[in-house]
């Protein structure tokens, strides 16, 4: 008998319905096929630029997060005390008036006590505008805890970035380092790309401390030992130059290669780059093989100076001029505008400028670095757990691939200079980088180095490198700096985050403390372009620098996973006063689901879900671009809620008309606009240029900029929710100085000028910084901050250790105190490779602490869960509903623990009991965890015994807010990025190991 | 293999019942047993009330019990199949026998009916071994110790319930050769048993290396499995047992199933304490009720290969 | 029927490339999210939200740990500190991390077929796909115990602390499921040409997932077998799986890589010249 009810002809659904996926950041077009007004199925999009029509575990089951139990369903008000969880369900209108009560009042008071701070989503364009309109400094989204080294070290280099601005060369590029990565925002473009790239027989490289993922497919794993790609990559950097495997016709045409650095010690200008009058960079050209023994020519127009000489040169290092004989003459040169055409300029040697002082090219400076001992592989290899020879052969693999196994396509382009070329020369080696190297307090200096790499090798925007997405590059740095001034209309002048540039964009007051609540862009983290998310409730609580009254959080779990130290900040957001009060008096939150830090907020906004709102990815945010392409997209209500919640966007715009803002009311105190996706059409940020790129003009003709169109999304929604332009075919490569590219970007709107983006190997922006420490200039900092600011406001990168910072503050204000001379460079192990003197020397020994928590403790988000919103999802729990803590065995056996058993892992902070297994695809020296697993008994709506908080852990409760020093957050100091894998731990036997149970246990 | 309740408490009893009707039927059959009428009524409705309590209880091991009735249908395959045709089968002689032993009919027609009860029932315990011993992803029920074991342990517990029954029907008279097997058996049953775990334990495991094909590499060990809780798969199929808790339960389920049976029939004989057959009856089912858990809980499936090393 | 058909020329089938796969579940969840909703679903979930979730899966995903011997530049962990077993020998390698999809391989004689009581469990004649029929089962189970691949999944009634199954039409609880290498996709007239295709393929991000006939040898499927040595798992039980998985290409680690000691370039001699007055001469353009 057949199988009878064998229904082969079903179809999926009666609709479908195209949008944006957003069970994670990625963006992937997605189909929902929809069966009786229920979401049946959703699939990638096979037309979609991102995905392709895959789609990963998260997007697939974005279905039962949809229909999640924990949605929120109505505003709610508390009626407990904070993080009862005791609420009471409340309607829109009394909810939304009472935040224009909180907010109104903020506005006609000072509108810097509100704090609004985002997480996780993509709506910055709108968010930031809105903080600008509403006129407060205290705006961010959470990228100062979570990559904000990777973005700066970029643009501050390059003018783009890793993270999701930039890619490798998928089709051709033949080999792949991936530094510190395990899934990446671009989550299905990256395995997409390395399904390609072992198709081809390209080989991939992974430096990362733990084997998993994508490591697991790569050739070759290196176990580096956490914090210390600074010194891997530096030492690859030392091979080669040491063998003068180095792209030098790249290096004087995109970079600041040439260009000379000032060398007069204690002047204003010390190190910064020899300019003419108008401000343009000078370098030292060969005066020309043709005319031998030329005098030097006339300054550049406009040069004040007077010529310096005579054509002769000492040499650098001092010393070597008699060996220097023996190669020859030394060539006359001249000083001349260094991005002129045509030139042959100098990357090495001591010139003399116009008026007489001395200046050597930036590419010297660089190579002193990192040609010295310190970055040698045989001292650098016992501290990255990297044999020496394994880096010099690393080292000649790159070389050997960049040059010798060079590319050619025949693609024709003009350059910035209007000179034609036939083809494209590429240099197929690419590198990516992400959290393992940003989640340190040696992030950016680290992911400069890289980029070093990169650019020494020519391997940068060629043909089978790494490669910008448009609207990038930007100039490095992008010319917006963060706003500091209120209009007299209350709104700020510009957005509130940005590129500072020099001291003179710092927001600090007179005294050179921070004014805003996170400190970014303070003397303590002066690039701090994304914020500080994880220091905001700390020092609110603090009043530091002065108190708020409404902290205003979207999307950002920052009462659980997002925070670093967990139980510190759920107890400080239950603070109060000594009059019983609030330390901070109001707490607005959004949210979609019941997640940890709902249980906090005064005010809950619910959100809709993914499926339920009108979204955009635009150009001028976070868009979808690929190197090929830019591209925007938007996420439409695919159904209708069937709870009284609301899209947080039309909320914000719709508390912004309530607050009459500008913009956002008219004269008459009407909404100007109607909903977002009314925004989304008709907003402008300046003329023709609005959130979307597509179907602009009045009949959607344009592309980039144009005129509204009524019709915009209409149009989306017939192209599968997204638009894309592709970049011309001769603006494939090399668009930092591709007339091509730059004359499309400027069409769409990407970039003002056409002028080259020159490269900045040596980074002036950063000696600007450390003059002021150096006392020059109208803003410097505090005594106090000065020794610090010197110090990791190097131009050149370099690498220092994790217990570096404290021991240099610690010091520093030692000295400061006891008018100590700072001794010079410290030669220490942590200290080794530091550029200018340490301001000091530990003052405990570093060993010490090294022995007691001899193991760096990391964290992996697991392909299948995004953050904390996977553990609502009945499918994606049924994969992981806990987490163990993975040891390397040998590890294991010195405790001695037995794979499988119950143990405590312990920090200073305090100790968590755990489980424990081994895994030997990690350095014996790390332990590491799946992160964001472990949850909060009472939140996601999970049953009374749920796995996540029974068994399960987060290792945030271990991590420091603070640094070692207390004086500063636990981050970067350039940038202020959170160190989460600076963690240092040890393990402990339990005397019961076998009986399972997580607890948290902590110092007080 | 996870011990089910069901399971267990089917082969048990049915195996109880089904050895109590073969060796019933056969003595009828070989026309040397010594009663009629209630004599062969009584523990012909026990074997009945044994093998059925043991068929209904496995069908609370189906997920669709109420369709149990398609189980009947591929009997040219499958053991279950078999099985269960042979259990409904066994259910006419039976009839046959009791309408006979009621009506008081002696005689060739009830050796007939005695030795097709004999023949089914030996039947469906070849065939409910069978089922075990098809499964080719199971070591350990291949062993060439399963068949044999199985009727063993039927007839020996069974057996010790007829002998129990005749003792109680000649007023605590027992005869010598009966419970002479029925010791022999228990001897038997003792010897098989131990045989088949020394060799299970001796059998190789399969190794993750081997079952994903990846051993040619070097040592395959389960880093992650694909849930981090147990799974249908993981509760069913990769059930461990610790060694030690082994050990302790092979003990006991020879002592209760073969040395205090065996023990009872040497003591019981010289003291003609008949009596006793009962206790022993239920000491033998006992044990084998644990021998049975064990039988599950020892057996290792092939997949099992496939998922890291339970840790609780 | 229980009864086997004869060998079909059509063996449809999937091949999975562990050199690429990732372990990323994509697929695990596209099977899940395709067939709950679909001809044979619902796959059922047990205490979805509570102590002890669990469900049925058709595709499950695995990694494993793999340690050549060989000495590398890490010690390998002492046999004691893990519980289960080790081969003995030299010192291991740093592993290689290999993820393993594990569904149903659609095997050419299997005994989940031969062994089920009913018939439910059946082998299509036209193209060797193995399904069962969920009206004709009874939930015996003795189909996933024959199955030493791990590929068949019962959700058993009565469900625990979840109603909305059980609200469900059709619950298929205390039926036996496994994959049905998406039958009601492959063939489906209501889809379009290109999406006829299993949905754990369509998702797979990595491309590590191939569908196909295993049966042609100049299919893609069988080409790809033949040139990278596709193997079939645990060839003794003799059920001649179809399914077919791509080993891990060979490592280019250290002990393969092209270049080995840095080749200065021949003109320089890098150990006479101070590295920073070589470049002194060169002429660069810009
Ligand atoms: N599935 C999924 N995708 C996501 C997310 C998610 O939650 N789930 N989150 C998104 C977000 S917000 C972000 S920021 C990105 C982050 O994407 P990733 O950067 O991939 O983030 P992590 O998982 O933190 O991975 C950090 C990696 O660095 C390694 N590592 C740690 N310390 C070091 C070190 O010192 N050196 C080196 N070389 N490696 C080190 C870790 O072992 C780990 O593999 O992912 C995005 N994509
Ligand atoms: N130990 C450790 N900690 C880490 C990291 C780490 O690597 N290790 N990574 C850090 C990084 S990089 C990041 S980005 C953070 C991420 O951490 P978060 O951004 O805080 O966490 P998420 O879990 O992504 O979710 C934030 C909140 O958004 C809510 N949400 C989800 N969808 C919607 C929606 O549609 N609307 C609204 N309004 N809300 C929604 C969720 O319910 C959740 O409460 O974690 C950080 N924390
Ligand atoms: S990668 Fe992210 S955006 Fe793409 S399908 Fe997965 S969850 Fe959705
Ligand atoms: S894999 Fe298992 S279920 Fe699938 S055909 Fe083979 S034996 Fe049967
Ligand atoms: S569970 Fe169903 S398909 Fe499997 S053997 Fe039993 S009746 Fe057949
Ligand atoms: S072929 Fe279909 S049913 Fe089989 S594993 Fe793939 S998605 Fe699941
Ligand atoms: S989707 Fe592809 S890469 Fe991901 S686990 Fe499945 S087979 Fe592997
Ligand atoms: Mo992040």
């Amino acid at each position: 008998m057949a199988h009878k009810n064998l229904k082969l002809n079903e179809p999926t659904g009666d609709e479908v319905k195209t949008t944006t996926c957003y069970m994670c950041a990625c963006r992937c077009g997605i189909r929902v096929h929809l069966k009786n007004g229920r979401v049946r199925f959703i699939d990638g999009n096979p037309d979609h630029p991102v995905n392709r029509g895959v789609i990963c575990a998260k997007g697939s089951s974005g279905i039962m997060q949809h229909y999640s139990p924990a949605r929120l369903r109505k505003p709610l008000l508390r009626v407990g005390e904070r993080g009862e969880r005791k609420f009471r369900e409340i309607e829109w209108d009394e909810a939304l008036a009472l935040a224009t009560k909180w907010l109104g009042d903020i506005r006609a008071r000072n509108p810097d006590e509100l704090a609004f701070f985002t997480g996780r989503d993509q709506s910055q364009a709108l968010t930031g505008w809105w903080a600008q309109q509403f006129g407060t400094i205290n705006y961010a989204a959470h990228g100062g805890f979570c990559s904000v080294n990777m973005a700066a070290a970029g643009m501050y280099t390059f003018g783009g970035s890793f993270w999701e601005f930039g890619e490798p060369d998928w089709e051709r590029t033949k080999y792949l380092m991936l530094w510190g990565v395990a899934e990446d925002h671009d989550s299905n473009p990256i395995k997409f790309g390395l399904g390609k790239m072992k198709a081809r027989g390209a080989k991939i490289v992974a430096i990362n401390p733990v084997r998993t993922g994508y490591g697991s497919i790569a050739d070759e794993w290196v176990p580096v030992n956490p914090g210390t790609d600074g010194l891997l990559a530096g030492a690859l950097i030392h091979e080669l130059l040491r063998t003068d495997r180095v792209d030098f016709e790249y290096l004087v045409r995109y970079t600041n290669a040439h260009h000379l650095v000032i060398r007069d010690p204690g002047a204003v200008d010390d190190g910064l780059v020899a300019r003419d009058t108008n401000g343009k960079p000078l370098c030292a050209a060969r005066a020309g093989i043709q005319q031998p023994a030329a005098r030097p020519d006339a300054a550049p127009s406009g040069l004040h100076a007077t010529s310096s000489g005579d054509g002769t040169f000492s040499l650098l290092p001092p010393g070597e001029g008699a060996r220097r004989a023996d190669v020859g003459a030394t060539p006359p040169y001249r000083v001349v505008l260094a991005d002129a055409a045509g030139i042959l300029p100098m990357v090495v040697g001591e010139y003399g400028l116009h008026d007489g002082r001395r200046a050597v090219p930036a590419f010297q400076l660089v190579a002193e670095r990192f040609l010295a001992d310190d970055y040698a592989p045989e001292n650098v290899s016992e501290r990255c757990g990297v044999p020496a020879p394994t880096i010099r052969r690393l080292a000649a693999e790159l070389a050997h691939v960049a040059f010798d196994e060079a590319i050619e396509l025949p693609i024709a382009w003009t350059d910035t200079h209007g000179r034609k070329h036939a083809t494209m020369v590429g240099r197929p080696v690419s590198m990516h980088a992400m959290r393992g190297i940003a989640a340190h307090a040696n992030g950016f200096h680290t992911c400069r180095t890289i980029h070093l790499l990169q650019v020494l090798l020519g391997a940068i925007d060629t043909p089978g490198s790494f490669r910008y997405q448009p609207p990038y590059p930007k100039t490095a740095p992008p010319g917006n700096k963060p706003a500091k001034a209120r209009k007299p209309d209350g709104t700020l002048t510009g957005n509130p985050l940005g590129y500072p540039q020099s001291p003179e964009d710092l927001l600090v007051d007179a005294q050179g403390k921070p004014r805003r609540i996170d400190h970014a862009f303070s003397w303590g983290y002066p690039l701090a372009s994304h914020g500080l998310l994880q220091s905001v409730i700390r020092n609110a609580v603090d009043g530091n620098p002065t108190k708020i009254d409404t902290l205003f959080l979207f999307m950002a779990n920052m009462g659980w996973n997002s925070a670093i130290d967990t139980t510190a900040t759920r107890k400080l957001l239950c603070a109060r006063d000594e009059n019983g009060e609030y330390k901070i008096p109001h707490i607005i939150y959004s949210d979609a689901y019941d997640s940890e830090t709902v249980a906090f907020a005064d005010l809950v906004l619910p959100d809709t879900t993914y499926l339920e709102r009108y979204d955009c990815m635009s150009l001028l945010d976070r868009p979808i671009s690929d190197a090929e392409s830019a591209a925007d997209a938007i996420r439409r209500p695919v159904v209708a809620p069937d709870r009284d919640v609301r899209p947080f966007q039309d909320v914000l715009l719709d508390l912004g008309a309530r607050l009459g803002l500008p913009h956002m009311a008219d004269a008459d105190g009407n909404p100007v606009y109607k909903d977002y996706a009314d925004y989304m059409v008709r907003h402008e940020r300046a003329a023709g240029v609005g959130m979307l790129a597509g179907w602009r003009g009045s009949d959607g003709s344009r592309a980039g900029k144009g005129a509204a169109n009524p019709d915009q999304l209409q149009r989306y929604m017939e192209h599968g929710c997204f638009f894309e332009a592709r970049v011309p075919e001769a603006g494939a490569y090399y668009r930092m100085a591709n007339r091509d590219y730059l004359e499309w970007a400027q069409s769409m709107g990407f970039v003002a000028a056409t002028g080259p983006v020159t490269m900045q190997l040596y980074c002036e922006v950063l000696q600007r910084f450390r003059l002021a420490a150096q006392g020059h200039g109208e803003v410097q900092p505090p005594e106090t901050e000065r020794a610090r600011v010197a110090r990791y406001f190097d131009p050149v990168p370099f690498w220092y250790g994790d217990d570096d910072t404290r021991q240099a503050v610690r010091s520093a204000e030692r000295a400061a105190q006891t008018g100590d001379a700072l001794p010079d460079a410290d030669r220490s192990r942590s200290g080794r490779c530091a550029p200018s003197p340490r301001p000091s020397r530990p003052s405990e020994p570093t060993g010490e602490r090294e022995a007691s928590f001899p193991l760096s403790a990391i964290t992996q988000r697991p392909m299948f869960m995004y953050h904390a919103w996977g553990s609502q999802n009945r499918w994606l729990r049924q994969i992981a509903a806990r987490n163990v803590l993975y040891v390397h065995p040998e590890t294991l056996a010195a405790v001695p623990i037995t794979d499988g058993d119950w143990a405590w892992i312990a920090s200073p902070r305090g100790r968590l009991r755990v489980q424990v297994r081994a895994h030997a695809g990690c350095a014996s020296g790390t332990v590491w965890t799946w992160n964001a697993v472990g949850k909060k008994r009472g939140a996601w709506k999970l049953g009374k015994r749920a796995p996540e908080f029974v068994e399960g852990f987060l290792l945030n409760h271990l991590i420091g807010e603070r640094a070692a020093d207390r004086a500063y957050a636990n981050g970067d100091p350039v940038t202020g990025q959170a160190a989460w894998f600076d963690l240092k731990v040890r393990l402990e036997p339990d005397p019961e190991p076998h009986v399972p149970g997580h607890r948290v246990e902590l110092a007080v | 293999m996870r011990p089910s309740l069901s399971v267990i408490l089917f082969t048990v009893l049915a195996g109880a019942g089904y050895g109590l009707w073969w060796l019933l039927g056969a003595a009828l059959a070989a026309g040397i047993y010594p009663f009629g009428g209630t004599g062969i009524l009584v523990p012909l409705a026990f074997g009945f009330g044994l093998v059925t309590a043991g068929l209904l209880a496995s069908t609370a091991h189906l997920g669709r019990p109420e369709r149990a009735w398609r189980a009947l249908s591929q009997w040219s395959s499958s053991w279950l199949s078999r099985e269960g045709v042979a259990s409904l089968v066994a259910y006419l002689p039976m009839l046959a026998v009791a309408w006979l032993a009621y009506a008081h009919r002696p005689g060739w027609p009830m050796r007939v009916a005695g030795g097709w009860l004999a023949l089914c029932a030996l039947l469906t315990l070849v065939c409910t071994a069978n089922i075990y011993r098809s499964l080719k992803t199971i070591r350990a029920w291949r062993m060439p110790q399963v068949l044999p074991g199985y009727l063993v342990f039927a007839t020996l517990s069974g057996g010790l319930w007829l002998w129990a029954w005749l003792a109680l029907a000649a007023g605590n008279v027992i005869g010598l050769a009966f419970p002479l097997a029925l010791l022999a058996l228990a001897v038997a049953a003792a010897v098989i048993k131990s045989d088949y775990w020394r060799t299970i334990d001796r059998a190789p495991v399969s190794t993750a290396g081997h079952a994903t094909g990846l051993g040619h590499l070097g040592r395959v060990r389960a880093f992650e499995g694909p849930s981090t809780e147990q799974t249908y798969l993981t509760r069913e199929m990769a059930f461990v047992l610790a060694r030690k808790h082994s050990a302790r339960l092979r003990k006991g389920a020879v002592i209760l199933f073969a040395m205090l049976p065996g023990i009872g029939i040497v003591l019981a004989l010289p003291y003609r304490a008949g009596w006793i057959a009962p206790v022993l009856a239920i000491s033998c089912l006992a044990g084998l009720f644990i021998e049975r858990w064990l039988f599950f809980a020892e057996a290792r499936h092939a997949v099992a290969a496939y998922f890291p090393p339970r840790q609780d | 029927m229980t009864a086997l058909p004869a060998p079909s020329p059509k063996k449809l089938g999937l091949v999975i490339d562990l050199d690429i796969c990732v372990g990323c579940h994509a697929c695990a969840v596209a099977c899940k999210e395709w067939n709950d909703g679909g001809a044979f679903g619902p796959l059922p979930d047990d205490d979805p939200y509570g102590a002890e979730p669990q469900g049925v899966w058709f595709n499950r995903v695995h990694s494993y740990e793999v340690t050549a011997p060989g000495t590398g530049d890490r010690e390998p962990g002492t046999a004691d500190t893990l519980r289960d077993e080790r081969v003995p020998g030299p010192p291991f390698q740093a592993p290689q991390m290999v993820h393993f999809p594990r569904s149903c391989l659609h095997c050419e004689t299997p005994d989940c077929v031969t062994v089920c009581p009913t018939g439910a469990s059946y082998k299509r004649a036209e193209d060797g796909i193995v399904l069962v029929d969920e009206d004709k089962c009874i939930g015996c189970q003795l189909c996933a115990w024959a199955c030493p691949y791990g590929a068949r999944e019962i959700a058993l009634p009565p469900a625990r602390g979840d109603a909305s199954d059980a609200a469900r039409k059709n619950s298929k609880r205390g039926t036996m499921q496994k994959c049905t290498l998406c039958v009601d996709r492959i063939y489906n007239e209501t889809l379009d040409e290109r999406d006829r295709q299993p949905a754990c393929v369509m998702a797979c991000p990595t491309r590590a997932r191939m569908f196909g006939d295993l049966g042609d040898p100049d299919s893609e499927v069988s080409k790809v077998v033949a040139e990278r040595s596709g193997y079939a798992l645990m060839p003794e039980f003799g059920y001649r799986p179809v399914n077919r998985y791509l080993p891990p290409r060979p490592r280019r680690d250290g002990g393969n890589a092209a270049a080995t000691e840095p080749a200065a370039e021949a003109t320089l001699d890098i150990e006479r010249l101070p590295p920073l007055l070589r470049w002194l001469d060169k002429a660069l353009s810009r």
